[in-house]
């Protein structure tokens, strides 16, 4: 397993929630990124920021990693969700509601 | 041939959309003008029926893989089926404003 393959699969086995973006939660580079963060804090969400600017294997990695080509991807209890599109319809929906807060 | 038409044509023979929207929304972004670089797709196709939105995406990726490889930066999706279309249509599907990653 390459470096940036045991990286990812640490961060997303060691964390609840992770998204991977360009730029941080704090400070994201990417509109697509951004609102994925809006919709992730929107939801009350605890979550790991990964910025894949500051490491190119990261980068290429995380798209290798689940045969996604794009950035942002979200993954929650170690499993893939999707990208900004997705989240944001599956928030719209309410699915994603429901997947970070089983319980409620 | 346009990348715009590129696009159009491999999810046509793809997907066989009874509904495609395909929109170059690369001015929006910080790229040169006239660049194809950021697009926004609306398919509707009956293959969707019975995915669920990852299986979706995947589709429209694969379809668009060497465009991918080749420069297309940003790909943001609506996949739907036509029962959908025809209910909902694709409301409130705004590509987020550009923070000017693209060059990173």
């Amino acid at each position: 397993m390459s470096d940036a393959k045991k990286t990812i699969q640490d961060t997303v086995e060691q964390n609840r929630v992770v998204l991977f973006m360009k730029g941080t939660k704090n400070f994201p580079q990417c509109g697509f990124s951004q609102r994925a963060v809006a919709i992730l804090k929107e939801c009350k969400a605890e979550f790991k920021d990964v910025n894949v600017l500051s490491d190119p294997a990261i980068r290429q990695g995380v798209k290798d990693y689940s045969s996604w080509p794009t950035i942002p991807q979200v993954y929650i209890d170690g499993k893939f969700v999707g990208g900004s599109d997705i989240l944001n319809e599956m928030y719209q929906s309410g699915e994603l509601q429901k997947l970070l807060n089983p319980a409620s | 041939m346009t990348r715009q038409q590129s696009i159009q044509e491999k999810l046509t023979l793809a997907l066989h959309p009874s509904h495609l929207d395909v929109e170059n929304e690369s001015r929006m972004h910080n790229v040169p003008a006239g660049s194809e670089t950021h697009f926004k797709v609306v398919v509707v196709s009956d293959v969707f029926e019975g995915l669920g939105l990852v299986d979706r995406h995947r589709r429209v990726n694969a379809a668009l893989a060497d465009e991918l490889k080749a420069g297309l930066h940003a790909l943001t999706i609506r996949a739907l089926t036509p029962a959908q279309w025809t209910a909902e249509g694709a409301p409130g599907f705004e590509s987020p404003p550009c923070l000017g990653g693209s060059k990173s």
